[in-house]
Order: C-alpha cells, then sequence, then structure tokens
C-alpha cells in the first residue's frame, strides 16, 4: 500500500505521511481514499504514505503515541503532526499538514531567489 | 450464590475497609482533589499486586511519562524498573496534546483499546490502571465520540476480566469533572484532603461499592516512605480483655499508693499537672522499669527531641539510652502541629504495628488537643484508647495542665477515658514551689487518697509524705523547717523534764540531809539527857552512900523506897 514518487526530491520537499488503522473499517478505507485524494491534488506526487494496520502492529500504538484511529502522522517534513478522523474535511487537513503554509514558504523562498 | 470476588489491593487498611479488596474484574473509580494520592494509591496497587500476588499490571498513565513516574516511586521505595524487566509491570505514557491533534471528521479511540490491549496480553496483566483518564477530554473536542468510546473501553476493560483503577479528578459538584462515576459504578472510592487550622489530613471513604459490605466512615490515611496506608480505625467497642496482672510504676513508693503492686496491664494511665511537674520523669521512670523487665516500649514524644529526652532523664539517674540500643525502647518524636490528630493517630497506628510495644507513652497528649476540636479529640483517644486496650498495651499519657485552669482540671474529655489518674501538682508556699503527687482516680484498686511530696533527685523520683499539722500542709523546705522546730520542741521538753528531774533529786537529797542532822540533833540531846540521867544517879548514889555511911555512922535503919527509884533509872540509862 504505499505509494512512492521516482524523482528524488530534497528533504524540504519530500512528504512523509503515515496512516494508522486497525483493519480494513469503513472509516480507514474512507481516509485513505481521502487522503489519496487530497495528497494527488497538492503534493503533486512529492510524498510517500504508509498505512500501518495496529491490529498487525499493535506495539506500534504505544510506540507512536497514537489512540483515536484513523489517524495520520505527516513525519516529515519536520514537526510532526497529527491528524485523526477520516479526514473527510479537507480543509481542516490541509490546515493540519500544514499544506498552504509550506506552499506560501516555497514562495517566499524563490521570492528571495 | 457465589460472592462477590476480590482482589487485594495489599495496601495496609484498604483491604480491611473494602472487606477483602477491590472488585474483581471491575473497574474501580478513584477520584479526589489534586494531590490527594489518587496516582500513588492506583500505583501501589499494581506494583503490590506484582510483588505480593503475582499478578502482572499494565499502567497507562495520561500525565506523568514512565521515566518521571518511575523517578517518583524511586523515592517510596518501589522499584518500577525491576518490576517492567520481570514482566509484572508495563507503563504506557499516553500523550495527549490538543495543538498537535486536528480533528478532520469520524473517528474512534480503537488505538487506545489496541495500545492497552497488547499491553494486557503482553504480560498477561490482571491488574489495569487508568491515570487520569479524564485528560482524554481535554484531548477531543467530540465529546459524543468521546463517551461512547469510554463506554466500551470499560466493556473492554470487564470483558478483558482486569480488575481496573480509574483515577478521576474531583467535581465542583460530582466526583468526577466529567462524570466518569457514570461508567464505573461498582466501587468509587473518594480520596480527601481537607486543611483544618493550617493542618492537612488525608481522608479516604468508599462512597459505594455494589454487593459489598464496606467501611463507610472517612479513615484518616498515610503516605509515607512504605506507601500507603489506611487506617481502619473506628472504636472497637468496650469488649476488650481486662488483664490482672499489675505493673510496677518504677517508683515503688507509688506503687504503694496504688495498692502495693502497681497499674494494672493493658489500663491507660493519666498524668497531668502544669509544667514543670515531673511528668515526663515519671513517665520515663515505668519505660525505665517496663525495658528493665525485657519489655518493649514505645514512646512519642511530641516535644522534645530523642536525645534530649535521654539526656535530661540522666540528670535524674535514668539510663535510657541502653534500652534504644538494646532495642527494646523506640522513639517517635514528632512535633504535634507536622499533621492533624487523625494523622497521628494513623502514625501511632502504624508505629504500634510495626513495633508491638507492650507499654506506650504519649508525651504530651495535650499538643496533640491543641490541634482539633474537642469533640475530635475525645473520639480519636477513645478510638486510641480501645486500640491499645484490645492489644493489651499499658498506655501512659502525659497532660499538660494550664497554670490558670482549675487543679483537675485536665481535659474532661480524656480523664474519663483514663483508668489510673495521677495529678501532680505545684504547692506553692513561703517563696518556694514543690512537687506535690496525689492519686486522682485508679479504676478497680484501692489506692492511696494522699498527697505525696514528690522529689526529683540524682537517683530518680522519691515520694516523701508530706507534713500534715497544725499549720496545714507542708512541704519542702517548709516542711524541713516545721519538722525540725518539732524536733526542737521535742528536745527542748526532754531537757525541761530532765531539769525537773534532777531538781527533785536534789531536794530529795537536801531533805535526806535535813533528816540526818535533825537525828544527829535528836541523838545529841537525847545523849545529853542520858548524861544528865547518870549524872543524878550518880549524885543520887553519892548521896545514899553518903546517907549510909552517915546512917551507918547514925546506925540508922534501911530505907527500901529510893533503892527501887535508883533501879529504874538504871534500866533507863541502859536503852
Amino acid at each position: 500500500m504505499t505509494h512512492l514518487d521516482d524523482s528524488p526530491a530534497s528533504p524540504e520537499d519530500r512528504w512523509l505521511l503515515r496512516l494508522y488503522v486497525a483493519g480494513q473499517t469503513p472509516k480507514a478505507l474512507h481516509a485513505f481514499a481521502n487522503l489519496s485524494k487530497l495528497c494527488e491534488e497538492h503534493l503533486q506526487g512529492n510524498y510517500e504514505i504508509e498505512v500501518v494496520d495496529l491490529l498487525l502492529n499493535p506495539t506500534l500504538a504505544k510506540d507512536d503515541q497514537i489512540l483515536a484511529l484513523p489517524t495520520l502522522v505527516r513525519k516529515l517534513p519536520e514537526p510532526i503532526k497529527k491528524i485523526i478522523g477520516d479526514l473527510s474535511n479537507t480543509e481542516r487537513v490541509l490546515v493540519g499538514l500544514d499544506i498552504k503554509p509550506l506552499r506560501q514558504k516555497n514562495q517566499r523562498e524563490s521570492d528571495h531567489d | 450464590m457465589q460472592n462477590l470476588l476480590k482482589t487485594p489491593t495489599g495496601i495496609k487498611g484498604l483491604d480491611e475497609i473494602t472487606d477483602g479488596g477491590l472488585p474483581q474484574g471491575r473497574p474501580t473509580l478513584i477520584c479526589g482533589g489534586t494531590g490527594c494520592g489518587k496516582t500513588l494509591l492506583a500505583m501501589e496497587f499494581l506494583v503490590r499486586g506484582a510483588t505480593q500476588f503475582n499478578e502482572p499490571g499494565v499502567f497507562m498513565s495520561f500525565e506523568e511519562k514512565s521515566d518521571e513516574l518511575t523517578k517518583n516511586f524511586a523515592s517510596l521505595g518501589f522499584d518500577l524498573n525491576e518490576l517492567i524487566d520481570q514482566n509484572l509491570l508495563t507503563i504506557d505514557h499516553v500523550h495527549l496534546d490538543p495543538s498537535e491533534i486536528e480533528e478532520t471528521g469520524e473517528y474512534d479511540l480503537e488505538g487506545l483499546l489496541i495500545r492497552l490491549g497488547f499491553g494486557i496480553d503482553s504480560i498477561d496483566a490482571k491488574r489495569v490502571v487508568l491515570d487520569t483518564i479524564e485528560a482524554l477530554f481535554s484531548g477531543f473536542s467530540n465529546e459524543a465520540i468521546l463517551r461512547a468510546e469510554l463506554r466500551r473501553l470499560f466493556r473492554f476493560l470487564k470483558d478483558k476480566g482486569v480488575t481496573a483503577i480509574i483515577t478521576g479528578e474531583q467535581g465542583e459538584s460530582t466526583f468526577t469533572r466529567y462524570g466518569l462515576e457514570e461508567y464505573v459504578a461498582d466501587c468509587v472510592i473518594f480520596l480527601n484532603h481537607t486543611v483544618y487550622q493550617q493542618i492537612a489530613t488525608r481522608r479516604m471513604r468508599i462512597v459505594k461499592y455494589r454487593g459489598s459490605a464496606h467501611g463507610t466512615n472517612e479513615y484518616p490515611f498515610l503516605i509515607d516512605q512504605q506507601g500507603f496506608s489506611v487506617m481502619p480505625i473506628s472504636s472497637l467497642g468496650l469488649d476488650h480483655p481486662a488483664s490482672n496482672e499489675r505493673i510496677p510504676t518504677g517508683v515503688p513508693r507509688l506503687d504503694t499508693m496504688l495498692g502495693g503492686k502497681g497499674y494494672f496491664r493493658g489500663s491507660s494511665i493519666l498524668i497531668s499537672g502544669t509544667a514543670g511537674t515531673g511528668k515526663s520523669s515519671l513517665a520515663a521512670h515505668f519505660v525505665n522499669a517496663a525495658c528493665a523487665r525485657g519489655e518493649r516500649c514505645l514512646y512519642f514524644a511530641f516535644e522534645e527531641s530523642q536525645n534530649q529526652i535521654i539526656r535530661n532523664m540522666h540528670s535524674i539517674g535514668i539510663d535510657l539510652g541502653q534500652w534504644v540500643e538494646q532495642g527494646l525502647l523506640q522513639f517517635q518524636n514528632a512535633r504535634a502541629t507536622l499533621y492533624g490528630l487523625e494523622m497521628h493517630l494513623v502514625v501511632m497506628h502504624k508505629a504500634i504495628d510495626q513495633f508491638h510495644p507492650s507499654c506506650v507513652v504519649i508525651d504530651p497528649i495535650s499538643n496533640l488537643i491543641a490541634t482539633a476540636s474537642e469533640a475530635e479529640v475525645k473520639s480519636m483517644m477513645s478510638r486510641m484508647i480501645d486500640y491499645l486496650k484490645m492489644k493489651q498495651i499499658t498506655a501512659l499519657c502525659t497532660d499538660l495542665s494550664s497554670i490558670s485552669g482549675s487543679l483537675e482540671r485536665a481535659e474532661i474529655n480524656i480523664s474519663s477515658l483514663m483508668d489510673t489518674w495521677l495529678l501532680l501538682q505545684i504547692l506553692e508556699a513561703r517563696g518556694e514551689r514543690n512537687r506535690g503527687l496525689y492519686v486522682l482516680k485508679s479504676r478497680g484498686m484501692s489506692h492511696s487518697n494522699q498527697v505525696r511530696e514528690f522529689i526529683l533527685s540524682d537517683d530518680g523520683i522519691q515520694l516523701r509524705d508530706v507534713y500534715i499539722g497544725l499549720s496545714g500542709v507542708l512541704t519542702g523546705s517548709s516542711r524541713d523547717n516545721q519538722e525540725a522546730k518539732d524536733l526542737a520542741e521535742a528536745l527542748d521538753c526532754q531537757q525541761q523534764i530532765e531539769l525537773r528531774q534532777r531538781d527533785i533529786e536534789r531536794k530529795k537529797l537536801a531533805i535526806e540531809a535535813q533528816i540526818l542532822a535533825l537525828n544527829t540533833q535528836f541523838e545529841a540531846e537525847k545523849d545529853d539527857l542520858i548524861r544528865l540521867i547518870n549524872k543524878e544517879k550518880l549524885r543520887n548514889d553519892t548521896l545514899l552512900l553518903d546517907r549510909q555511911a552517915m546512917a551507918k555512922l547514925k546506925q540508922a535503919d534501911k530505907p527500901s523506897a529510893p533503892l527501887s527509884t535508883i533501879k529504874n533509872n538504871e534500866l533507863g540509862a541502859s536503852k
């Protein structure tokens, strides 16, 4: 269930997202679908989604401080961010993942250049 | 019908008031204000379960981190890391930061359940603690989801068959801020931390315990180096044993005052008196005598340190230090204001349970009284005394009465609980203060009604009779004066008698001399008379001879009468 973009990206641009679920519940499927769609739209393929099934790896729940499911964790870029729910509220997911500010930042950097 | 199964907590006292422990396989809610000991109680439940009952436990902490907990509990003597290494304990810190979490739609707390389930399964845990699960309410904003999930969580715990403790912060009008009691309906324990006159006391109450008898009172509890201890101190009733054994007071003369044998074993003795009357010294004698018999003594000192007491008692010839070294005597020194009355009771209770003394000294009990209201004191003291009597421990309490109060003012509250009451009183007269000792009461034995002078000397306490004479009761130098005066008077009287005796003797001698003189005079006069008679006779004889001669010459007849007269005279002269 891993999608990796072929072109190597700079650490600044590379997105590492991890989605925690517990089995193929409707909420989990919903979340994955919402996430894939959103990443395609806003990250232009420069991302990686890892899905972790806690039923298979229960220790990760403790190690990664997961309580609510589904949980989306932005591992990269730093800092780590957490979003819970089925990701149906796209606006809030974008805020949560800090996607818009990152674009603005990129824009600012390009302005400086 | 099967009784409710219980899981013993192993916490001192808690199993007694819950009649066996917490309901097995069900969650128990422990609620209370900040800093009342919820976390400690919960953790100790796990630690004792692991160490005493071989029941592994999971501690899910929503507040403190794992290493923080380990450090905190290391100071209480619990080595959590060791238990973790032995797979007897798992600590799972749940990190919740609402600012890091963005809610974007439907979710559930399956992750929490998976974590918990994994924790339980990995060490086959029988006990679970969730501390404080209410943190979830600040971590997640959707309360409807949260409440549904909590319900699921508790059902999950029950299905797992673990005995769980859920802690909750006290709310304004509810037991917990978020109404956790709604989910945990089997057993609710409320911890309370009250401050009265700036002295804090921790108390515990079992609010409810479905399907079980339990103590309903507020029980004081203590958190110390050994962890948590609850004191199920209730009034034990008046069915304690009464011993006929007598134990010496340590002062022989006082034994005599108390029917010749001393106190009853297991009785309670109150020594009251104003400052400096020698209450502690009397107590020290008692302790000394008890230790010398090989009995164990526990000395609760609320005014002096151990070293101070030992030093001071040296000055009256009592070496308490040796008993401490031999382990027969233990001091428990604490300021009375250190904690509340209940807490003192708990501390004393605990010390007695650990040391198993046969004699206990509380010096002075009045300091404790100052920390609480009268009713509380009476309740506390009766519980303490009931407890001591139950254990057949002789209790000697000193009581500092205020100088302004009446003689027998000593707390009416407690005096009725006491079996023997000694009063030490200052007798003030002629510029000096002396100590007097009375036996105000002593149940079950004949006792002296007299006041004795109480003297602290280098060799300990001595009791002396006071002088009771025309000028009243005298003690100290007045008594000595009076005694000297009496002695002088007696001496004087003796001398007078001797003087008179000598006078009489002299008079007798004088009279005898007079008699002798008179006799002599009489004899002399008698001699004179005889001499006169003889002379007369001689003259008569001569005269007769002359006459005879004359008659012879004249040749007259022989007269007869004059001759007889002469013969009579001769008889008188010969006498």
